[in-house]
């Protein structure tokens, strides 16, 4: 799919950047003209994508986060989290609701959240390098808005 | 976050409000935990009607309460929450195991 529009950021794994990341990405599709609803579903994507890399990929130190975020044709948003952290040793394990490694303050359901909220997940993983997250979900046009 | 409780003949309110992510959910354990113990409630009950955003955090959250009031013999049920904290406790499942009401 064609790129019309993108924007990449970077940021250290700091729990408090959590919301930070899913402002912008709320910020950046407003240009998709979302309803609510969709824009709801999209920084609850983000929320989850960047709490696992905060939580999961840096456990015990500090790391970098990059999120790239792109318009593709079809009024596509694309959303990449990417981490340089320790990786997920069982990539469909992690997908399963209810499972986690993060002790009782998780709740395991983060990947269920993403899957059930957009339209395509794409996990790649390589222990001891990090993990990629892509999204994508497709806003619809709204009759009259445009 | 902020938080606000309320207790009456066996039954504690919790008002939880602001955005429960993974940044705030460590801190929105220990004060429904301790609100949970210090009241010894038969009934507790999450107000979600402040909760601007919710993320699976917020599952942890409840399932954390609801290990508390079961070990006190006692229920625990979530009200009001907005469009946006409803669905993502519809896509979690968590509506089998605790009751959602809207009351207002």
């Amino acid at each position: 799919m064609k790129e019309q529009n993108y924007i990449k950021l970077e940021f250290p794994s700091r729990s408090s950047n959590e919301f930070f990341a899913r402002a912008a990405a709320s910020a950046f599709a407003a240009q998709l003209d979302p309803t609510l609803e969709e824009l709801g579903d999209i920084k609850t994507a983000v929320s989850e994508a960047v709490t696992n890399a905060i939580v999961h990929a840096y456990p015990d130190k500090i790391g970098r986060v990059l999120m790239r975020m792109r318009i593709l044709s079809g009024n596509t948003l694309e959303i990449m989290v990417k981490d340089f952290g320790k990786g997920i040793e069982n990539v469909e394990e992690a997908r399963r609701p209810l499972f986690t490694t993060g002790g009782s303050e998780r709740s395991g359901m983060g990947f269920t959240i993403m899957e059930s909220f957009m339209d395509k997940l794409r996990v790649r993983s390589v222990p001891g390098k990090g993990t990629t997250v892509v999204m994508q979900r497709a806003i619809r046009l709204r009759a009259g808005m445009r | 976050m902020k938080y606000a409780a309320s207790f009456s003949s066996g039954r504690l309110t919790v008002y939880l409000s602001g955005e429960l992510d993974h940044h705030a959910a460590g801190e929105a354990i220990r004060v429904v935990g301790e609100l949970i113990e210090d009241n010894m409630p038969r009934e507790c009950v999450l107000d979600f009607s402040g909760l601007s955003f919710m993320d699976s955090s917020g599952i942890a959250v409840i399932i954390n309460a609801g290990r508390k009031m079961r070990s006190l013999g006692g229920r625990l049920s979530v009200e009001n929450p907005a469009p946006q904290p409803r669905k993502v406790l519809e896509a979690s499942g968590i509506e089998r195991l605790i009751a959602v009401a809207t009351r207002i």
